[in-house]
């Protein structure tokens, strides 16, 4: 159901229904395995999932269109903080259990079950310390941050994290030790995260969702609940081939993206080569309304910048405009464009703009040779030829839409500053291309009032 | 050691359905064009929120003077919760916007 957008919401409102049901019997037909007795704390329980239920619902009908990512990484924190904290309390039940034991009765059977609950824990306290980082980079409230050798200080702490929960598995009575792997996943989780660069966002967004997924499988053991086991896994799977699947958008490995933090030692290669690049043309409002209302093709790629403004729905409006002139208008989409993937998408769907005219990059680069004018609208590295001319580049291999097979680019951006991912765009010198300054939604009803008086 | 294959033996149903999810889910995302990557990234995002049985049940299982479960099951609850249907209303929200065009 999933493969089509018509569809799709479908298939979520099936899974909300699948996820209710699977809630309440939770709540009504759960029997203890030994005792057989129903569950009790029925306030307690309702309390909870009134005001979950409540606070979410507020929240996501609240946020932005643009502010998404930051949500999707919030709610998945929130998750792997849920997965931990049973951990914990499970750990607590059984340290009970073992210590009323009688002395010398060996408490191997119990050892699985350890490592289960010391899995959850460990998972789980590291996708929500990741995800509360990442919502805070995407919010811009936190900054990139790294360090000399932090690259082994994390895998030392992720070894000593592992080494720990091993040794608990031995030991399964120390209460001190289930805090220390609590803290240090929890430590390991903000520095995994602090250095990763904004323009990789999506991909550990992705990853810790896939984490949070078999934190939730942990749980599915550890109460043999298919229900749980099955959801997670299924996340966790799905969660990590979507990671390889945006990883290969960028045509970066995993590791890369993990351990080579992007934004620092690109800084000073890009301002190496910044200067020797020459000049660039600024075209005037009206020059671009006149190009783009006498072409017959005009395609728009739209970027973060776009998001930034709130202009899709302007753009949309643009779209009609020269669709009612003649011009046949596409939108061209990276699949990394914006902060998540299919961002742009969204974004674009938000301002009623038809799927149908939204073209995949492959589709696009195809139709780049027979169009008119290109209109870049707040993107800049998914359209910086770089990514295919020089190896030196940061995001060398990365494939990008090749505007430059167009007659004309027009490239909206505020500044000649460089993206997100810091780096020069050699394309803003090209001959072919003209800038086009402002704040992209101010300029784009400059162009729609442009364009209706030709 | 020895505790483990016993263990693995005594789950082994469960053990294939974990191997058979896999597959669906590569299956699943395979499917999905680029387009909708988003709103799949949150509808998984709510599908994990399953966690939130384990929840209830850690809920439902505290003694009534075992304070520390009960403070930390009904944490978990919230938060568990929270993930379910903001994950829901979020990729709902989402899915909207791609149908309002079709009609």
């Amino acid at each position: 159901m999933l493969s089509n957008p018509a569809s799709a919401r479908k298939g979520n409102l099936v899974a909300a229904a699948g996820m209710t049901i699977a809630i309440l019997g939770t709540i009504f037909l759960y029997r203890d395995a030994e005792t057989g007795a129903y569950l009790h704390n029925y306030l307690w329980i309702f309390g909870g999932l009134i005001i979950g239920g409540v606070i979410g619902t507020l929240a996501a009908r609240k946020v932005k269109m643009t502010a998404m990512p930051e949500m999707v990484s919030l709610f998945n924190g929130m998750g792997g903080a849920c997965a931990a904290l049973i951990s914990l309390v499970e750990f607590n039940h059984l340290s009970h259990l073992i210590a009323s034991m009688p002395e010398g009765e060996s408490h191997a059977a119990l050892r699985p079950t350890v490592l289960i609950i010391a899995l959850g824990l460990l998972i789980g306290s590291v996708s929500f310390a990741g995800s509360m980082i990442a919502w805070g980079k995407l919010n811009g409230k936190i900054k990139d941050f790294s360090f000399a050798g932090q690259n082994i200080l994390n895998l030392f702490m992720l070894a000593l994290a592992i080494g720990l929960s091993a040794y608990l598995v031995m030991m399964p009575s120390s209460h001190v030790l289930i805090y220390a792997i609590l803290g240090l996943s929890l430590i390991y989780g903000v520095f995994f995260v602090m250095p990763i660069g904004g323009a990789d966002m999506p991909v550990v967004i992705s990853l810790l969702n896939s984490f949070t997924g078999v934190a939730a499988a942990c749980g599915g053991f550890l109460y043999d609940n298919k229900v749980m086991l099955t959801g997670g896994i299924l996340v966790g799977a799905a969660g990590t081939l979507l990671t390889i699947l945006m990883c290969k958008a960028m045509n970066r490995s995993l590791k890369n993206v993990l351990i080579g933090s992007f934004g620092g030692n690109t800084a000073s290669g890009a301002s190496a080569n910044g200067g020797a690049q020459g000049h660039f043309k600024e075209i005037s409002l009206s020059d671009a309304a006149t190009i783009m209302s006498y072409s017959s093709k005009v395609m728009i790629v739209p970027g973060y910048g776009l998001a930034v403004a709130q202009a899709q729905h302007i753009c949309h409006e643009l779209e009609e405009i020269l669709t009612g002139k003649g011009v046949t208008v596409k939108y061209a989409i990276h699949p990394v464009a914006g902060r998540m993937p299919g961002h742009m998408n969204v974004l674009l769907a938000e301002a009623d703009v038809n799927y149908e005219k939204m073209l995949e990059m492959e589709q696009a680069n195809d139709e780049f040779s027979s169009t008119d004018v290109v209109l870049i609208l707040g993107a800049n590295d998914v359209v910086n030829p770089a990514a295919k001319s020089d190896p030196a580049s940061p995001i060398y291999g990365m494939p990008i839409l090749d505007v430059e097979l167009a007659k004309n680019v027009v490239v909206n951006k505020r500044s000649m500053k460089p993206g997100y991912a810091g780096i020069e765009n050699d394309l803003f010198f090209r001959p072919k291309t003209s800038m086009l300054f402002g704040d992209a939604k101010k300029v784009l009803e400059d162009l729609c009032s442009e364009v209706k008086n030709i | 050691m020895e505790s483990f294959l016993q263990w693995i033996y005594a789950n082994q149903q469960v053990l294939y359905i974990v191997i058979l999810m896999i597959f669906v889910g590569i299956e699943v995302i395979g499917r999905v064009p680029s387009v909708l990557h988003t709103p799949l990234m949150s509808g998984a995002n709510a599908i994990h929120g399953v966690v939130i049985i384990g929840a209830i049940i850690v809920m439902g299982k505290a003694e009534s003077d075992n304070y520390m479960a009960l403070v930390l099951g009904f944490l978990a609850v919230i938060l568990g919760m929270l993930n379910v249907v903001g994950g829901f209303v979020v990729t709902d929200r989402m899915l909207e916007m791609f149908k309002k065009k079709k009609q």
